[in-house]
């Protein structure tokens, strides 16, 4: 219903290292149902602002609220209920290498609801289906590839059907068809259930494909030097590197 | 979407007539509202004398993640009776939902790797296996690291210098506050002992001779091996375990460095230099602990050292000390094997650390064993 209401609003965050400044007043919000997509050269920060999005690190000064909650400043109870709103998947995927993928996906089943054995392990069965792991249930995350660990940890971030899902370069690391393939899988996971995603991510075709809106990030001065629509920035971006960036063409040797 | 709904709305009926079963679910489905159906649309699907189903889920106002499931749960059960079933009147979102799990893509998985045999005598016979298979593959190693320490000590040249020294303090220096103490409460305890049993015969003169003899040739090298095995075989396994698991020394051998020159050999070395001196603090230490109990019994201080001096021949001395060289090169051999055995995975590095320990330890004592029959025959 209320499509454009925001559901994580950054106001005027700002990150640091130490006394390394990383990320300097960043003010943006990301809509109710939205594709988020966060860009930026390596190194530029994006993994920091996920980091502090979800709230595993506290920003040096400013704000960050999902709905109407400061992730900053929640604690204790009020912050596992936070938590419970977003799922997770961290750039490594960061799966449990003690347990197999299925119990990976159980484990906040088995944490967070009251369902059974039967239960929880058919819904790991289907959110494994989905990323297409079906087979691979049994074994462990030593057992297989890169690209399969993110899909399998992309199956545990959703386990819990959050609100919001986080994800640090999903496609990274898979082949074309599959990378295709889990963006129609966004796509669709954004439209039969309203699932809100913020994702960094480099792959152009990607970004055309699945993103309502972007912001970009800037090593050097740490701001935001874009913002909008992908395909608008295309077209029409001022700055020389955007435009580089959303053309494609190797500018600087 | 309205979220207030609660699991208490929503309801499942079943009405069996003339071999059809008929369910109708309402409301929102949940994980909290459907972990609350489960077992009632379980016990319902298992009704018998059922020839088809008709799911009618035109009630169902919102259904998530585990309220799917609860669907696709009703197919697989219809599925594995063979008995045909029917959801009726699906709002798009929830029907849209089902699509996403279509019953092929829900194959069955791939079969676990086989759990360990619960066969007791098999499994005696395979750890068995694996300690002579270990036992062998050390050997080999070791064979390997004394060649590449010769090559070390006449090419000096190739050695990692800075990891050598990085070593030589990590596991020497660093480990003297608690060799001190341990040397110094073996002593004093060993002392102690021995007084109140010579006390019986008059004969408390002759703990000096008994602290001397026993620390150098025996307990000293043993604490130290120990200890060594402690800190610094654990901290091998673990390092190159770390490194094998992030696929570091895959990446060493890629640029054609032999993991063994450049990991291994200087680990080794630095920890066989440093248990010997590491042993002549013990020994120093454990023979203060005696001192402090032969003066407390009113023995000065000049006469336990005579007595020690006397008591102590220096094959003793020097015989403790070549063990404690040995000991020292099983213990970082043995950290370093189990490191590059290292397994894939985060809790495979705890496994070599921990096997690095166990295994460091048994050596010492089989060692330990032979050193003292080959020292009677050669009359040391
Ligand atoms: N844990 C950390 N401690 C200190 N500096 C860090 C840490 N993580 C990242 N950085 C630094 O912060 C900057 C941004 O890193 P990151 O957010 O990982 O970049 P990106 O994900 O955009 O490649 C880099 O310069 C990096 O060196
Ligand atoms: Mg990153």
């Amino acid at each position: 219903m209320n499509e454009k209401k925001p559901i994580i609003t950054v106001e005027k965050m700002t990150a640091k290292y130490g006394d390394r400044l990383v990320l300097d007043e960043l003010t943006f919000d990301v809509k109710r149902g939205e594709i988020f997509v966060i860009l930026g050269g390596s190194g530029c920060g994006k993994s920091t602002l996920l980091k502090h999005m979800i709230g595993l690190y506290k920003p040096a000064a400013g704000d960050i609220r999902i709905g109407e909650v400061s992730v900053v400043s929640s604690e204790g109870e009020k912050r596992d209920a936070l938590i419970r709103r977003f799922g997770v998947m961290y750039q490594s995927g960061a799966l449990f290498g003690s347990m197999t993928l299925l119990e990976n996906i159980c484990l906040p089943l088995e944490e967070f609801t009251d369902l059974g054995k039967d239960a929880r392990e058919l819904i790991a069965h289907m959110k494994l289906s989905l990323v297409g792991l079906a087979e691979f249930a049994n074994l462990m995350p030593s057992e297989i590839s890169g690209g399969m660990k993110k899909r399998a940890a992309i199956a545990r971030a959703m386990a819990l059907d959050p609100e919001i899902l986080f994800l640090d370069e999903p496609s990274a690391g898979l082949d074309p068809v599959t990378a295709d393939e889990l963006d129609d899988l966004i796509i669709q996971l954004s439209r039969s259930l309203n699932i809100t995603f913020v994702i960094v991510t480099h792959e152009l075709p990607s970004i055309y494909k699945i993103a309502d809106r972007v912001i970009m990030l800037d090593a050097r001065t740490k701001k935001i030097i874009a913002e909008g629509d992908p395909v608008v920035l295309r077209d029409s971006a001022e700055d020389p590197w955007v435009k580089s960036f959303f053309n494609r063409k190797t500018q600087q040797a | 979407m309205t979220k207030q709904a609660s699991s208490s709305q929503t309801e499942c009926r079943g009405h069996l007539e003339s071999g059809v079963l008929s369910i109708t679910v309402t409301g929102r489905l949940d994980a909290p509202s459907a972990a609350h159906l489960w077992p009632d649309v379980h016990a319902l699907l298992e009704t018998k004398d059922v020839r088809s189903m008709v799911v009618d889920g035109s009630g169902i106002l919102y259904a998530d993640g585990a309220g799917t499931a609860l669907l696709v749960f009703m197919r697989q059960v219809a599925l594995r009776r063979e008995i045909a079933l029917e959801f009726q009147g699906l709002e798009a979102d929830v029907a849209a939902m089902l699509e996403l799990y279509p019953a092929e893509k829900l194959a069955d998985p791939i079969a676990a790797a086989p759990k360990r045999s619960s066969d007791l005598v098999e499994q005696i016979g395979h750890a068995a296996w694996g300690a002579f298979v270990g036992v062998k593959d050390h050997i080999s190693f070791l064979g390997e690291l004394v060649v590449g320490l010769f090559k070390m000590v006449f090419h000096p040249g190739g050695i990692r210098v800075k990891d050598f020294f990085s070593v030589v303090e990590a596991s020497g220096p660093q480990a003297l506050p608690i060799i001190g103490m341990l040397g110094f409460l073996v002593g004093l305890i060993l002392a102690f002992q021995g007084a109140v049993l010579m006390a019986q015969f008059g004969a408390e003169i002759y703990i000096a001779d008994f602290v001397g003899k026993s620390v150098t040739r025996e307990l000293g090298p043993l604490i130290t091996a120990i200890i060594v095995a402690g800190r610094t075989g654990s901290a091998f396994a673990a390092e190159i375990g770390t490194m094998k698991v992030n696929e570091e020394v895959d990446a060493l051998k890629t640029m054609g460095l032999d993991p063994v020159r450049f990991l291994v050999i200087p680990r080794v070395a630095a920890a066989t230099l440093m248990t010997p001196l590491l042993a002549v603090m013990t020994n120093l230490f454990g023979l203060a602990g005696g001192a402090v109990v032969m003066s407390g019994i009113g023995f000065p201080l000049i006469t336990y050292v005579n007595r020690v001096m006397a008591a102590v021949t220096p094959a003793d001395y020097l015989g403790g000390l070549f063990k404690a060289i040995v000991f020292g090169l099983l213990i970082s051999s043995a950290g370093c094997l189990c490191g590059l055995r290292t397994g894939e995975g985060a809790s495979a590095v705890g496994t070599s650390a921990t096997r690095a320990v166990v295994s460091s330890i048994i050596m010492i004592v089989i060692a330990d064993g032979i050193f003292a029959v080959l020292f009677y025959y050669l009359g040391i």
